[in-house]
């Protein structure tokens, strides 16, 4: 493997090729740098990877010695089991919910601040919106865990402030409603948290997007009259529109996992299991029933429905029109 | 981008200067109430648990909305000793440092090779990082624990180091793999030149040109893996190695009602005040951190 090793002549790298001898420095450099991540690497992500499609195939329960090859039988049973296809379906609602309403809430905001000031003139900002795009971005450091749990206490009837404030402005029938205990608002109220919890950073994303736009463009639109909207539904969004496609699938792949959030708002899965989602499932059936294999199956199937998911968004850009990549910077 | 002198940021100088202002002030009303209502949907939340924070059980149960009958700093005491918040918090501080360390290393070495070296596998060993960005967490976590198990770091600091390193390679890799290869080659062959060896070269002059680069992605990590939660629920289940944001889940969790509440925001305001305050502080730096590693 070291035999080979060539230096390449930077970004536009000649096609050069010297070779070098074997000495201790190269070989050592290779195995130390090349060797070590590659073995952590190996060792504590690829190997349980790889492991997890073979444990599916069983049904190994963890702590028996012993495992028998079942072939799909978890996956059969997987598509009989109530219980887990209700979380699929939460997750696949939260996927499309929780990434629209953080995009649409985030680009708005990042518009807002980008080119939401004067209407006339130079396109700029918002006076002293940096203060709104630093405050947006609080949650962003804050501890997903924490950011559940300080949710589940203003949700909490009686003792949270929401409840409080609602009956404070004479809306008395919220006077101890359970937020997260009602299967009706569980589950828009922990997409809530969720959207809270992302939208300053996507607002940031955004905002750099925008400004990475050519202002050559933003001033051919405002001589030919375009308006603040105007500007932003027919210039800003098809020009960031790879921006907003990346953070669709990191937010889709985010609501597939959800797991630190109804674990801290819901730990139990919520009413009804209203708001459950496969990760907490299979968190339950691995280390609380024991049911290894079992459980394993169900990751992959999560990992499947994640790859699908990141698959769709793609052909949907590209059937709507995407990837005019000239236009963009 | 500049910024006028009424702290506006400008995104295009225009010459087109015209009339319509008062429209203009309509519009721009709306737009800052708009912000100031998000603004204050997520300060609100945050400033009523550091009121809290300072309420005894009965005052929080009894009235969300009043203030602290008197400043209770035993809640921070109680907290930090019998809640074990201190005991987590020196725990975080213990694995986050060790493994960002160690990331940082593994990361700039193997990204550092497979950037700038050909050979046999290079490719296959950089998308099989890039596989091990998408797959989720969750495929792996039940066959990790038992990986852990085996070697006996099941439970143990040690073990939650070398986990939150290999799940925190990839992303590493990848970030620094573009800026190693932006590096200009002449400079690692004037070292060469010059009689470095390859390990003189990666630390004396190629590591300290991707500094850039590697501030960014040590921001990067170290949020990411002061708030990771699943490896550590996982695969750390001895409470006397919990890691913050697993205590705290605990802490809540614990005996339902009969939570010390006043404590528990405390806990809360603990563990977000630190990193709140440093991120105001550096804003601007973490700010374009994250956009240059958030999007591609």
């Amino acid at each position: 493997m070291t035999q080979d090793v060539v230096t390449e002549g930077g970004p536009k790298r000649s096609a050069r090729r010297r070779r070098r001898p074997l000495t201790f420095d190269r070989v050592s450099f290779m195995v130390v740098f090349l060797g070590l991540p590659l073995a952590v690497f190996v060792i504590f992500v690829v190997s349980p990877f790889v492991q997890a499609l073979w444990y599916s195939l069983t049904d190994w329960s963890g702590f028996s010695s012993g495992m028998n090859f079942v072939g799909f039988d978890n996956y059969v049973k997987l598509f009989h089991d109530d219980i887990f296809l209700k979380a699929v379906r939460n997750n696949v609602e939260l996927a499309i919910v929780v990434p629209i309403v953080t995009i649409v809430l985030a680009l708005t905001l990042a518009t807002l601040v980008t080119i939401g000031g004067s209407g006339t003139g130079t396109v700029r900002g918002l006076r002293n919106s940096g203060y709104y795009r630093i405050v947006s971005f609080f949650p962003y450091v804050i501890p997903a865990i924490v950011i559940g749990l300080i949710w589940a206490q203003v949700f909490t009837p009686a003792s949270g402030i929401l409840d409080a404030m609602l009956s404070k402005i004479g809306l008395h029938q919220f006077e101890n409603y359970a937020w997260l205990g009602d299967a009706r608002t569980a589950m828009p109220a922990s997409m809530f948290v969720m959207v809270w919890g992302f939208v300053g950073f996507y607002m940031v994303l955004f905002i750099a997007a925008i400004r990475g736009i050519d202002p050559e463009v933003f001033e051919a639109a405002r001589i030919d009259g375009a308006g603040r909207f105007r500007t932003a539904v027919s210039l800003v969004l098809p020009l960031i529109r790879d921006n907003v496609q990346t953070a669709y699938v990191y937010l889709g792949i985010a609501a597939l996992d959800a797991f630190v959030y109804m674990q801290a708002l819901n730990p139990g899965g919520g009413p009804q299991n209203s708001t459950l989602v496969m990760p907490q499932q299979l968190f339950t059936t691995a280390f609380t029933k024991g049911q290894f294999g079992y459980s394993t199956a169900m990751g992959v199937i999560l990992a499947a429905v994640t790859m699908l998911f990141a698959l769709l968004v793609f052909l949907v850009n590209a059937l709507t029109g995407g990837r005019e990549r000239k236009v963009r910077r | 981008m500049t910024t006028t002198a009424d702290g506006a940021e400008v995104v295009a100088p225009s010459r087109a200067q015209g009339t319509g202002k008062r429209e203009g002030k309509g519009v721009a009303t709306t737009a800052h109430i708009a912000l100031i209502l998000w603004s204050l949907l997520v300060i609100l939340p945050l400033v009523w648990t550091l009121l809290s924070s300072f309420k005894s059980t009965q005052e929080v149960l009894g009235n969300p909305l009043s203030l602290p009958g008197k400043l209770r700093f035993s809640n921070y005491a109680n907290a930090w000793t019998t809640a074990g918040i201190g005991r987590y918090f020196v725990n975080t501080v213990v694995v986050v440092g060790v493994a960002l360390v160690l990331v940082m290393v593994l990361g700039a070495m193997c990204a550092y090779v497979l950037a700038r070296f050909t050979f046999p596998g290079n490719r296959l060993i950089y998308y099989s990082m890039l596989g091990g960005l998408t797959f989720p967490v969750f495929l792996a976590i039940v066959p990790l624990f038992f990986v852990l198990k085996n070697l006996s770091l099941l439970n143990t600091l040690p073990g939650l180091i070398i986990t939150y390193v290999a799940f925190a390679l990839p992303f590493t890799v990848f970030f620094l793999h573009s800026f190693f290869k932006a590096l200009p080659g002449e400079v690692y062959e004037a070292a060469q030149i010059d009689g470095a060896g390859e390990w003189r070269s990666f630390f004396s002059v190629m590591l300290p040109m991707a500094r850039p680069g590697m501030a960014s992605v040590a921001i990067f990590n170290f949020l990411g893996l002061w708030n990771q939660f699943l490896l550590p629920v996982a695969l750390n289940t001895n409470s006397n190695n919990y890691v913050l944001s697993q205590g705290m889940a605990s802490f809540a969790s614990q005996a339902g009602y009969a939570v010390d509440f006043g404590a528990l925001f405390a806990a809360v305001v603990i563990t977000v005040a630190p990193v709140l305050v440093v991120y105001i502080i550096f804003q601007r730096q973490l700010q374009v951190s994250v956009t240059a590693g958030g999007v591609k």
